[in-house]
């Protein structure tokens, strides 16, 4: 169920769970899905999908205007023996399996890419290493397009590392067979002035495992859209989301989950924390249940923690059910402050008020980074917060 | 020896734009060892002086002092005066979300001592007061104060009171809410630190009844922000007869 609290002025916090026979996952957005981007009409900042986004901060990326330069962002993939890397063209077959792209910037980034990388682990293939996949800017402009391929029961842990300065628009598709199992960890760890939209597609197959790992620190706007759809019965999502948005970054999270097979799971938990004047996190969590989706199991949660003043929150839950016949169903939204009489409270226990704010920050964290299960990352996860943290105190 | 002294403290706060003083010039004197209650009306000042002791922000300081064992502790941090040897066991604990007790406990008692306890003495210890207030193991692993019960947050507060081991104790209205056998339980925990000498203790009440429980060595009437009469035990079983009525009509109050 739904549950607000401690909402800081200038937030909103509105959940809501529908049972329609239509869907307004789909017809809220301004333009049905597309590879074209002619089928989008230039957003002008009203429409449902952008109406929390700074359009003017997106360097053109919306309408027409950002150019791809030759150089100034640097894509480097490491794969250990028995994963295939590819760069392929644009009439490879296997690109554009994972999703179609909703909104205008996904679309702009598929019709204006040029290579694709394509990383296939043959079926059966059971990683022990992770593939890792770092993005590097260096001032440029990019479209991008990626694929990551589990053949049926192969296993891996894909890691996706974000820096330096970028503008950056690209589609990542995951596309998982029967009974694989994948992780991805996408860390967003730009400098101050990068702008990074995506849209990942997950699908997943038959009786097989996806967990998302979402973590944001960086960036002047990020804006993520991933995305999960089922390609049989059986499969399973967990996405995680873990978001430190400090002064003047707008960092936003839009997920969707689409129940369109039955008996699958998902499991979607976002945790942020904020600090910092005009700090904006942005959160949508949709979760739709079609009809012929019995049996299916869902929770999705957000919950932020605002650490100073002036920064804000928009999380928005939405669950719509179209069948009656499921395990369970539910949602949950909170933000909560850090105030004046918490740090007080531990500061009258002779706890400094760094510190304080510390203990507060990575209790609200452990748990969530805990789950994710690569141990190098949530190490590395701990200490970015208390770097996060020693910047502003 | 420890001795804590508050000299013509005056403490104003600002409410519906206004500046407003509360405190009008308190005068007291608490040594290690001795134990005072401040009794007085709803709305004296009582609270006021608990949490300008331990530095709220929400409160001005605009005249007298306060200094222990000769420090200055207006000059001091919220943090630091808690270091220094001063606890307040608040009346409304605040819940802190996300922070387990065990972790606050020994943050807590690392930075108060100076240095971490030993991990396996410290476990022992806190098992051992917890056992003493009759707390259940599994309250170290929930969150601070989240989901307590009144009698639960008062027992919590008396159980860092007595692993904090402070020279000054402050205790704000601890019996407030509380049945008669939270009461009899967080009075015992306050009376064992007492026991050790160790520590003065000043008891905010309005009410004479923990009283029976925790033996002042003196007794002060506080209204219109200030101490009116002090005596000894004696005082507090003439407020129990007469209650505060002689104190609130007379011009005292505010």
């Amino acid at each position: 169920m739904a549950e607000a609290q401690n909402i800081p002025v200038g937030s909103t916090t509105a959940g809501s769970i529908a049972v329609a026979a239509e869907s307004t996952v789909a017809t809220r957005m301004s333009a049905p899905p597309s590879f074209d981007v002619q089928d989008f009409p230039v957003p002008h900042g009203r429409e449902e999908e952008w109406r929390f986004t700074p359009l003017e901060r997106l360097r053109g990326l919306h309408d027409g205007t950002a150019v791809a330069t030759d150089e100034g962002v640097r894509v480097e993939v490491q794969a250990p023996e028995g994963v295939t890397v590819e760069l392929v063209d644009r009439d490879d077959p296997r690109l554009g399996k994972g999703g179609t792209p909703v909104d205008r910037v996904a679309a702009q980034a598929y019709s204006s890419f040029e290579k694709a990388g394509v990383v296939t682990v043959p079926k059966e293939t059971v990683l022990t290493e992770p593939i890792r996949i770092a993005v590097h800017g260096e001032g440029g402009t990019r479209f991008g397009h990626q694929v990551i391929e589990l053949g049926a029961f192969a296993e891996a842990v894909v890691v996706i590392d974000h820096t330096g300065d970028a503008v950056l628009a690209t589609n990542v598709d995951y596309i998982l067979g029967d009974g694989a199992k994948l992780t991805v960890v996408s860390v967003q760890d730009w400098d101050d002035k990068a702008v990074h939209v995506a849209q990942h597609n997950a699908l997943i197959g038959r009786d097989a495992s996806f967990k998302s790992v979402v973590v944001t620190f960086g960036g002047d706007l990020v804006r993520l859209h991933p995305r999960v759809s089922y390609a049989g019965t059986g499969g399973e999502a967990e996405l995680f989301g873990i978001y430190f948005t400090d002064k003047g970054q707008h960092q936003e999270h839009r997920l969707l989950v689409d129940h369109n097979n039955p008996h699958c799971k998902s499991n979607v938990v976002y945790k942020g924390a904020l600090q910092g004047e005009d700090a904006h996190a942005v959160w949508i969590g949709d979760v739709l249940i079609e009809a012929k989706a019995e049996g299916t199991d869902t929770y999705e949660m957000n919950r932020n923690l605002v650490l100073t003043d002036g920064a804000r929150v928009d999380s928005v839950p939405n669950l719509e059910i179209e069948t009656g016949e499921i395990v369970g169903a539910g949602h949950a939204s909170a933000t909560g402050r850090f105030d004046d009489e918490q740090l007080f409270y531990l500061m009258a226990r002779g706890i400094p008020a760094d510190e304080a704010r510390r203990l507060v920050v990575r209790g609200f964290f452990a748990e969530l980074v805990q789950q994710i299960g690569v141990d190098d990352i949530e190490e590395r996860l701990l200490v970015k917060i208390d770097e996060e943290l020693e910047a502003t105190v | 020896m420890a001795t804590l002294e508050i000299r013509d403290l005056h403490v104003t706060v600002e409410a519906d734009n206004a500046t407003k003083e509360i405190l009008k010039g308190v005068d007291l004197t608490v040594k290690q060892g001795e134990t005072h209650a401040i009794m007085g009306p709803n709305g004296s000042g009582k609270s006021t002086l608990a949490y300008s002791l331990a530095g709220h922000p929400k409160y001005t300081i605009t005249g007298g002092t306060v200094t222990l064992d000769g420090e200055d502790v207006l000059e001091m941090e919220v943090d630091e005066r808690a270091r220094a040897g001063l606890f307040l066991a608040m009346q409304y604990p605040v819940e802190v979300p996300g922070v387990s007790v065990s972790n606050f406990l020994r943050t807590s008692a690392t930075a108060v001592r100076g240095e971490a306890p030993k991990l396996r003495t410290w476990v022992k210890e806190v098992k051992e007061a917890m056992e003493r207030l009759n707390m259940d193991p599994s309250f170290a692993e929930r969150n601070v104060n989240e989901g307590f019960s009144g009698g639960e947050k008062k027992r919590h507060e008396i159980l860092q009171l007595e692993l904090l081991k402070p020279k000054i104790a402050i205790l704000d209205e601890t019996d407030s809410g509380l049945d008669v056998d939270a009461l009899r339980v967080v009075s015992e925990g306050v009376n064992r630190v007492r026991e050790t000498g160790e520590v003065g203790t000043l008891l905010i009440t309005h009410y004479t009844r923990i009283l029976r429980y925790i033996k002042p060595d003196h007794v002060h009437v506080f209204a219109g922000g200030k101490i009116v009469e002090s005596g000894g035990a004696e005082l507090a079983d003439k407020l129990e007869n007469e209650g505060y009525e002689a104190y609130t009509k007379g011009g005292a109050s505010e």
